[in-house]
């Protein structure tokens, strides 16, 4: 029986050559594949083995608003948003599954400190066996600004249940505030318990979509901001502000029997009025008239000008330009019949904001940012700073960047005039602030011009000091009824009024 | 060839001495010289295994507590004190056997009763890792459960005096071995199954033993006594086809049973690893028998067949065949469902793959994220650990183990101890193949322990009797005809 024996201990050695040949094909050649593979877990665990960056905002000495703390499970650090739903649409957050979103997305090489501009760090970990803490991102956020902005849309008068608020820096483009409501709590979607992703079912299912940033990515109709482009558009064509215009109580476009009126009867009934005035009233037939005079060509041209159908901006690092929180493009839909020509019914009714014409907030703060800035228009940015674990090693500092010119420095001058004067004799009252020049346009309206009820309150605006830009901002209250423009007006003011106090004053 | 009981020649200085054991107990100083050369090469080579348990326990520490407590060389010391127990029984009662084999297992076996512990570290919170019992955990039972399985070994070695004792109870064996098989697919399966296989009697919540694994013994018992009366029959009269020996019909008999009872075992307790290893058990001390080849063939052929009807049939009628054929199916795509059906055999290889060739150091990685890691997967969970080389060196000891047990088998002189000490041995290669194979996609994966490292009383038990068997043959096989005159 012996040689059967010795034959079995053949077999043996095969079975035995065969399980250590698979192992070095597992372990040795697929070895890297596994070890970086999506469904190993391990990965994430190295991930939270590292502190993460903090992000802040631009008033120095505030408290960071993400920040990550030790804690005594698995994955080891603890991703914590103080400042809650305020800043979520900016931050994002940084869930356990799944890919981050916002600034902790966009600098997520920084702040998980696998950044080639940490690799000094990473290199004496190698010697230190430490785990150095990623980088740290500082915002341009105005605390502030943000913080009035979201409260104040959470507790607006009027009840209103969606909004956004963007404000700019238009000398910079820097964003000093950007909220949406409603929002939500990003700690929920962080944690470690294994509860975050049925927080994020029940977010998505949630009604008014919390999880969605309006101020970037839901349009709105501009309604009667939209008549600051319009004018904008006239300048270009050798109006100026005196020139007068024909309104009166009713428009009919020719080619349609739809008559364009004005909000109330009390505006513009006087057969001839100046553009200047026609802005600060908010005079519909007016605009609807010019818009026509001035033909698809022009509105197109002026509103490319300021930012519209630019379906590749980013909001994130000047230093990559196609990164960055997208932005959806504003339109102003179709102008033009099948045959090419002006579609004058369309254009009338586009012109005063409405029909298919779309802006995001964002365009609507830039177009406002454009005007302040002598119609520089910058290009819009977040990320202000970036410093390594240390909190002092420079890594990144924000330059400005011009976007697009909008128009001629002399007519900025000529809107910025127009607009002051909605504040201080027309419809944006609300804005006003005591020792700064104020300037915007109101807006309220639906794709029905004629409803009042459950129309969106608008406005976009600026701020002033001896001729220099403080800040740009647009506010919207979407749904809000009657009364909607003048707290959106009344929220610009206290928006900027923050950015101001954030500033010193100055 | 009836009851093999034909004595070794003993030496003339031991003709005067009568074949009773108790008459001429050796003391320990009284050893033969061979036997005390022999069994100090053990103890050596007992305590060296010692030491690389204690020194994995205590890098374990140094990585997951970032220091070494002075509690790291508890489970050691008990474990060294439980193997020089053993080792003493072998001196008194088995001087001759294999000097390897304790050594060699007693490192497997106290590797996984570190790494078990390693993982109740793992699991618990890290300001309280330091205060772990000795005795808590898996780590801590599968300690208690090595000190029983040991006695169980000691036990076996004293009173089992000659292998071929054995071969007297092998009806009774065998009958009892097929009833432990067969019982927990009777049972319901709130008592027999735990997941998805029917393999348990649980008595309670806390306390389960697989009948099966003590069933293999006892089924190789019978198969080798049965085999040894009826090898020449087996053998010579056979039906030549196509140029191979075939035997005669009714000679299939048993191996037909047998063939039935592994389909049975996969069917209704939904195990094709137990099946595959009855029926590779059974068809290879067949073979080792009646040295012919045609029998190795019959059992390939209709083990192959099985499979793949069982596959065909898992596709066409669902039934008892669907897991068997979800098996197989994960195993050629484990990524095609990763995170439900494939998520063992991918995290698995994700254990294994982040270990690499050297491994993260014992207690340096993540081997929890392994599903059934403390059973099935705890190859991939140490492989994760100790690295291509590390698992290189845990295939090698059981290499050597079995190649021990063929040693055994080839020099010992009687037929019911060749087959006895060749099934046992290629029993545990094909229980280490089937198991290694199935955690890193060799093939099928199928539920099996992982002999002497999985945690797991039967088992455990059930293994080192399995040693003790191969320490009982190989002393007989290397006991010399002149021996100093004692017949133990």
């Amino acid at each position: 029986m012996n040689a059967p024996l010795r034959r079995v201990g053949v077999v043996v050695m095969v079975l035995f050559g065969l399980l250590f040949a698979n192992l070095n094909w597992v372990q040795a050649y697929k070895g890297n594949d596994y070890r970086t593979s999506p469904y190993n877990g391990r990965v994430q665990i190295d991930e939270y083995d590292r502190q993460r960056g903090y992000i802040m905002v631009s008033n120095p000495g505030s408290k960071p608003v993400a920040l990550s703390t030790a804690t005594k499970g698995n994955l080891k650090y603890l991703r914590s948003y103080p400042a809650g739903a305020a800043y979520a649409h900016v931050l994002g957050y940084k869930p356990v599954n799944g890919s981050a979103t916002g600034v902790e997305q966009l600098e997520n090489d920084i702040l998980s400190g696998t950044s080639d501009k940490l690799f000094a760090d990473r290199l004496r970990d190698i010697f230190t066996g430490s785990h150095t803490a990623g980088g740290n991102v500082t915002l341009t956020l105005s605390k502030t600004a943000q913080d009035t902005a979201y409260e104040q849309l959470v507790k607006n008068k009027l009840g209103v249940k969606s909004g956004a608020v963007v404000a700019i820096d238009p000398n910079t483009g820097g964003i000093l505030a950007m909220a949406s409501f409603p929002s939500f709590d990003p700690n929920l979607l962080v944690s470690h318990d294994g509860k975050a992703d049925a927080s994020y079912k029940k977010l998505e299912g949630q009604a008014g979509n919390p999880l969605l940033n309006r101020a970037l990515q839901e349009t709105y109709p501009p309604a009667s901001t939209f008549k600051v482009l319009v004018s904008a558009a006239a300048l270009s064509a050798n109006k100026n502000p005196d020139t007068p215009l024909q309104a009166g109580p009713g428009y009919q476009a020719p080619g349609t029997s739809h008559i364009i009126r004005n909000a109330t009867s009390s505006t513009c009934p006087e057969d001839q009025v100046t553009l200047k005035e026609a802005l600060t009233v908010s005079c519909n037939t007016a605009f609807a008239r010019l818009g026509v005079e001035l033909g698809s060509q022009r509105l197109n041209d002026t509103a490319r000008a300021f930012g519209f159908y630019d379906d590749s901006l980013r909001v994130g690092n000047l230093s990559a330009t196609d990164r960055g929180l997208r932005v959806a493009e504003s339109v102003l839909g179709p102008l033009t019949t099948s045959s090419g020509g002006d579609d004058k019914p369309n254009i009338a009714i586009s012109s005063i904001g409405l029909n298919e014409v779309r802006v995001t907030p964002l365009q609507n703060a830039m177009v406002a940012a454009s005007i302040a800035n002598d119609c520089s228009q910058m290009r819009p940015y977040l990320v202000e700073r970036l410093v390594g674990p240390d909190l002092t090693t420079g890594l990144y500092s924000a330059a400005p960047k011009e976007l697009r010119r909008s128009c001629t420095p002399s007519e900025a001058a000529q809107l910025r005039e127009m607009m002051v004067s909605v504040v201080e004799n027309g419809t944006g009252k609300s804005a006003k602030i005591s020792g700064y020049v104020v300037g915007g346009k109101t807006g309220t309206g639906t794709a029905d011009e004629e409803a009042n009820a459950g129309s969106d309150g608008w406005f976009i605006g600026f701020a002033m000091k001896d001729g220099r830009a403080v800040a740009a901002v647009a506010v919207i209250l979407d749904d809000a009824g009657k009364g909607g423009s003048g707290e959106a007006a009344r929220i610009a003011g206290l928006v900027m009024k923050g950015v101001i106090e954030d500033k010193g004053g100055k | 060839m009836t009851t093999p009981h034909t004595a070794p020649p003993a030496a003339a200085a031991a003709a005067a001495v009568p074949d009773t054991p108790m008459a001429a107990k050796p003391s320990l100083l009284r050893l033969d010289p061979a036997a005390r050369r022999v069994r100090r090469t053990e103890l050596w080579l007992l305590l060296l295994a010692m030491a690389m348990v204690a020194g994995y326990l205590a890098a374990v520490e140094a990585n997951m507590l970032d220091t070494v407590t002075m509690d790291f060389w508890y489970p050691a010391g008990v474990l060294t004190a439980v193997f020089l127990a053993l080792h003493v029984v072998i001196r008194l009662r088995a001087p001759f056997a294999d000097p390897v084999l304790v050594p060699t297992v007693a490192l497997l076996n106290g590797l996984g009763v570190a790494f078990l512990r390693r993982l109740d570290l793992g699991r618990a919170k890290i300001d309280e890792r330091p205060e772990l019992a000795i005795f808590a955990g898996d780590g801590g039972k599968q300690l208690l459960w090595t000190l029983i399985a040991v006695t169980g070994a000691m036990v076996l070695l004293w009173f089992v005096r000659d292998h071929r004792e054995v071969s007297k109870f092998a009806w009774t064996l065998g009958l009892a071995g097929i009833v432990l098989v067969m019982l927990p697919a009777v049972l319901p399966g709130s008592v027999s199954e735990v997941n998805g296989a029917k393999l348990w009697i649980r008595f309670g919540s806390f306390f389960a033993i697989q009948p099966g694994e003590f069933a293999k013994l006892m089924l190789l018992a019978f198969f080798a006594y049965y085999l040894v009366r009826k090898r020449e029959v087996l053998a010579l009269a056979s039906r030549r086809f196509l140029g191979i020996d075939f035997p005669r019909g009714r000679d299939l008999g048993p191996v037909i049973v047998v063939w039935a009872m592994s389909l049975l075992v996969l069917i209704f307790e939904k195990d094709l690893g137990t099946s595959l290893l009855y029926f590779g058990m059974f068809v290879v001390t067949l073979y080792v028998a009646t040295e012919r080849v045609s029998w190795l063939l019959i059992g390939l052929v209709l083990f192959a067949g099985g499979a793949v009807l069982a596959y065909v049939l898992a596709g066409a009628v669902g039934g008892p065949f669907t897991n068997f054929g979800q098996r197989v199916d994960i195993w050629l795509d484990p990524f095609a469902d990763p995170y439900v059906r494939g998520w063992q055999l991918t995290q698995s290889l994700m254990g294994l793959g982040t270990g690499g060739m050297f491994g993260t150091g014992p207690g340096a990685g993540n081997p929890l994220l392994v599903p059934e890691v403390r059973n099935d997967f705890i190859f991939a969970g140490m492989g994760e650990e100790v690295g291509l080389f590390g698992l290189t060196a845990l295939l090698a000891l059981y290499l050597l183990v079995v190649s021990r047990g063929l040693r055994a088998a080839l020099a010992v002189r009687d037929s019911f101890g060749k087959l006895l000490a060749g099934g046992l041995a290629f029993t545990l290669a094909l229980q280490v193949f089937v198991i290694i194979g199935g955690v890193s996609k060799l093939i099928p994966l199928t539920g099996q322990t992982t002999p002497f490292l999985s945690a797991g009383g039967s088992s455990l038990v059930a293994n080192w009797l399995l040693v003790a068997l191969l320490l009982r043959i190989s002393d007989a096989a290397r006991t010399p005809a002149s021996t100093g005159g004692v017949r133990r």
